[in-house]
C-alpha cells in the first residue's frame, strides 16, 4: 500500500497521481492541492471508526460541560481503537476536545458517557497501564533529573539503588546520559520534555499517552525530539497515542491519524500513514509526506476556519472587560 | 583572577556584606561626631563596642540570650507546625477557607501585643505567656502563605501525581508540599519576625527576663551604649533563626 492513502479503516483510497515535476513552488502547491481535491470525500464529519480489538479502545465517548452560556458538548460520540505497538495521532483544531479526550483516556476526567478500556478492562481513574506525558513542563524542579525519572519507581516502592539503576537506562534511552544530577532549571525546554517522557516510560506503561508534548518547543527541536520519540517507540514497540494540533508532527510520527471536527469534537476521518519505517525527520522532505500534510490540512482547514469564526463571534458578543478609550473620556 | 571570577566566589558576597555594615557603622560614627545625629539619642558606635563586654560580664547576657532564644524557638516551632497544618486544612476544606481566610488576614495586622494582660491572666507571669503571645502574632502569615503555596502548585504537577496513582498523603508529601515549600518558608520567616518582635516586646512589658527585660533595664538606667549592645544581641537571635530556616529549606529543597 506504499504511496497510496488509506484514509479510513473501511475505505480504500485510489492511488495519488504521479510525483509532481520539480517546477515552481506555487505551481507545485496548486497541483498538490488539486490532487488532494480529487480524493473522494468519504468518512465525513460524524463518521465513526469501529472500535476493533485494540489494546486501548475508546467507545462512543460523549463529554458535556456546563458553561455560563449553557451546556457545551466537547466530545461527541468519539470511538477509536489503538492496536498494540501502534502509533496513533489525534489531530484537530483548537477547541475540538483533544485535551478533554486526553484527560478522559488518562482517567483524569469523569462524568462522561461511553467507555474507555485497556486490554478489556474499563478505565476508572488513572490506570497503571497508561503513562501520560503532558503538554506543559511537568518535571519536578526540586528533584534532579535522575530523581525525576525514578519517581514512579519510588512510588512503586522500589529500593533506591535499584530504581536509580533502572532510571539510568531510561535516561540513556532519551539521550540524556551525563545529566543525571542536574536539576530541571539547568536544562533546556527540550531536555526537560525528554525527562518527562523518560519518567513516564520508567513506569513501563502499556500505552504512552502524550498531549502535545512538543507544543512549547521550537520547530527544529520539535523535529529532533520527534526523531527521538520515533526511535524509542520503535525500540520498545511502545503503543502510543499522541494528541496534537501539529500536522507535520502527526504525519512524521504516526501510523494512523484521527482527524477531529471543531466543536463538538467528532471523528471526521481516519488517515492511514503509509510511510516507510524506521522513520526519521528526513521523511518531511519526501513528496508523500507533503501529500499527507496537504490532505490533512484540507480536512482541517474547514474545521479551523469554523473555530476561528466561532472564537471571533464569541469575543464580539462577550461583554467588554476593559473600558474603551471613548468611555475613559480620553 | 578577573573581577567576574572574584564576584562569583563564595567569600565575595560575605565580604561585601560585612564591608557595607562596617561602612554604615563608620558613617553613623561620623554623622554623630559632626552633630547631624544627636548623641543623646544614638550613642557613638565606638562607645557601644566596649559596652558589649560590660553587658556580657555584668548583665548575665548568656542566660538572657538563652531564654529569649528558647521562647522564640518554641513559638517559632509552634507557628510552623500549627500554621502549616492549619494552612493545609484550609486549603483542603474550601468552605472553611472562605469562611476564615479574611479573619486570619485581619489577625495578621492586629496589634496582638496589647492583649498581654489577658495572656498574663491565662498563663501567669511565665515564659509561656511570652511564647503564646509570640505564637499568636506569628501564626497568621504561616497559615496564609501555606494556603498560597499549596493553591499555587501547578495543576500539571498534581496531574502527574494522579497519573502515577499517588494516594492523598503521597500527593501531599511528594508533590504539594515540596512545590509549596518556598512560599511556606516565606511565611515562616515573616512569622518568625512577628514572633521575635512580640517575644522581646512582652519581655520588655512584663519585665520577666530575657533580652527584652535587659533592654528595658538599661534604657531606664539611661545606659544608651548598653541598650544598643543588648539590641545587637536581639539581632543576633534573629540572624540565628534566619540561618537556621535557610539551612532547613536548603535541606528540604536543595535547588531554587
Amino acid at each position: 500500500m506504499r504511496g497510496r492513502f488509506r484514509e479510513s479503516e473501511l475505505v480504500e483510497r485510489p492511488p495519488l497521481p504521479d510525483p509532481l515535476p520539480a517546477s515552481g513552488e506555487r505551481e507545485q502547491k496548486e497541483r498538490l492541492m488539486a490532487s488532494v481535491a480529487t480524493l473522494p470525500k468519504s468518512g465525513a464529519a460524524g463518521a465513526q471508526v469501529p472500535a476493533d480489538a485494540g489494546i486501548l479502545v475508546v467507545d462512543d465517548i460523549v463529554k458535556q460541560f456546563d458553561t455560563p452560556e449553557g451546556p457545551l458538548i466537547a466530545v461527541d460520540r468519539v470511538s477509536l481503537s489503538v492496536r498494540p505497538g501502534e502509533f496513533l495521532a489525534v489531530i484537530g483544531p483548537s477547541g475540538c476536545g483533544k485535551s478533554t479526550l486526553f484527560n478522559i483516556i488518562g482517567g483524569l476526567l469523569d462524568g462522561y458517557q461511553g467507555a474507555v478500556t485497556v486490554g478489556g478492562e474499563t478505565v476508572r481513574g488513572p490506570h497503571p497501564a497508561i503513562g501520560m506525558v503532558f503538554q506543559e513542563e511537568s518535571t519536578f524542579p526540586w528533584r534532579t533529573l535522575i530523581e525525576n525519572v525514578a519517581f514512579p519507581l519510588e512510588i512503586a516502592g522500589m529500593g533506591r539503588k535499584d530504581r536509580l539503576n533502572k532510571a539510568k537506562k531510561f535516561i540513556a534511552l532519551v539521550g540524556l546520559s551525563g545529566f543525571e544530577n542536574r536539576y530541571p532549571a539547568e536544562l533546556s525546554g527540550g531536555m526537560r520534555q525528554r525527562v518527562a517522557i523518560a519518567r513516564t516510560l520508567a513506569s513501563e506503561p502499556k500505552i504512552l499517552l502524550m498531549d502535545e508534548p512538543f507544543a512549547s518547543l521550537d520547530e527544529q527541536t520539535r523535529l529532533l525530539l520527534g526523531d527521538k520519540v520515533l526511535q524509542i517507540q520503535q525500540d520498545l514497540k511502545q503503543t502510543t497515542l499522541l494528541i496534537t494540533h501539529n500536522i507535520t508532527e502527526a504525519v512524521q510520527l504516526a501510523d494512523r491519524i484521527l482527524v477531529m471536527t471543531y466543536r463538538p469534537g467528532r471523528v471526521k476521518r481516519m488517515v492511514e500513514i503509509d510511510l516507510p519505517r524506521p522513520r526519521s525527520s528526513d521523511v518531511v522532505s519526501s513528496e508523500a509526506f507533503g501529500r499527507y500534510v496537504a490532505q490533512i490540512w484540507s480536512d482541517l482547514r474547514e474545521e479551523a476556519t469554523r473555530g476561528m469564526q466561532d472564537e471571533e463571534s464569541r469575543t464580539l458578543h462577550a461583554a467588554p472587560t476593559l473600558p474603551s478609550p471613548a468611555s475613559r473620556g480620553g | 583572577m578577573g573581577v567576574a571570577a572574584v564576584t562569583r566566589t563564595r567569600i565575595f558576597p560575605l565580604a561585601l556584606g560585612l564591608g557595607a555594615l562596617a561602612a554604615a557603622i563608620l558613617s553613623v560614627e561620623a554623622l554623630i561626631r559632626i552633630g547631624v545625629i544627636n548623641r543623646f539619642i544614638v550613642p557613638l558606635p565606638s562607645q557601644i563596642v566596649p559596652a558589649f563586654e560590660r553587658v556580657i560580664v555584668e548583665e548575665d547576657i548568656v542566660e538572657r540570650f538563652r531564654l529569649t532564644f528558647f521562647e522564640a524557638f518554641t513559638a517559632g516551632a509552634m507557628i510552623t507546625v500549627v500554621g502549616v497544618s492549619l494552612g493545609f486544612l484550609l486549603f483542603r476544606i474550601n468552605i472553611l477557607r472562605q469562611a476564615t481566610e479574611t479573619w486570619v488576614a485581619a489577625l495578621a495586622s492586629a496589634p496582638t501585643v496589647l492583649m498581654y494582660p489577658l495572656f498574663l491572666v491565662i498563663f501567669g507571669r511565665s515564659a509561656w505567656t511570652i511564647i503564646m503571645m509570640g505564637f499568636v502574632a506569628g501564626l497568621p502569615p504561616v497559615i496564609l502563605k501555606t494556603i498560597e503555596g499549596l493553591a499555587g502548585t501547578r495543576r500539571v504537577l498534581i496531574n502527574v501525581g494522579k497519573s502515577f496513582k499517588l494516594t492523598g498523603p503521597q500527593l501531599f508529601t511528594k508533590i504539594l508540599f515540596p512545590a509549596a515549600l518556598p512560599t511556606i518558608f516565606v511565611g515562616i520567616r515573616l512569622g518568625l519576625i512577628f514572633t521575635l518582635i512580640n517575644v522581646v516586646g512582652v519581655e520588655f512589658l512584663i519585665n520577666f527576663g530575657g533580652l527584652g527585660q535587659l533592654i528595658n533595664d538599661l534604657a531606664e538606667r539611661y545606659d544608651l551604649p548598653g541598650t544598643y549592645a543588648a539590641i545587637c544581641f536581639v539581632i543576633l537571635v534573629s540572624v540565628c533563626f534566619f540561618v537556621l530556616t535557610e539551612w532547613i529549606e536548603r535541606w528540604l529543597r536543595p535547588v531554587d
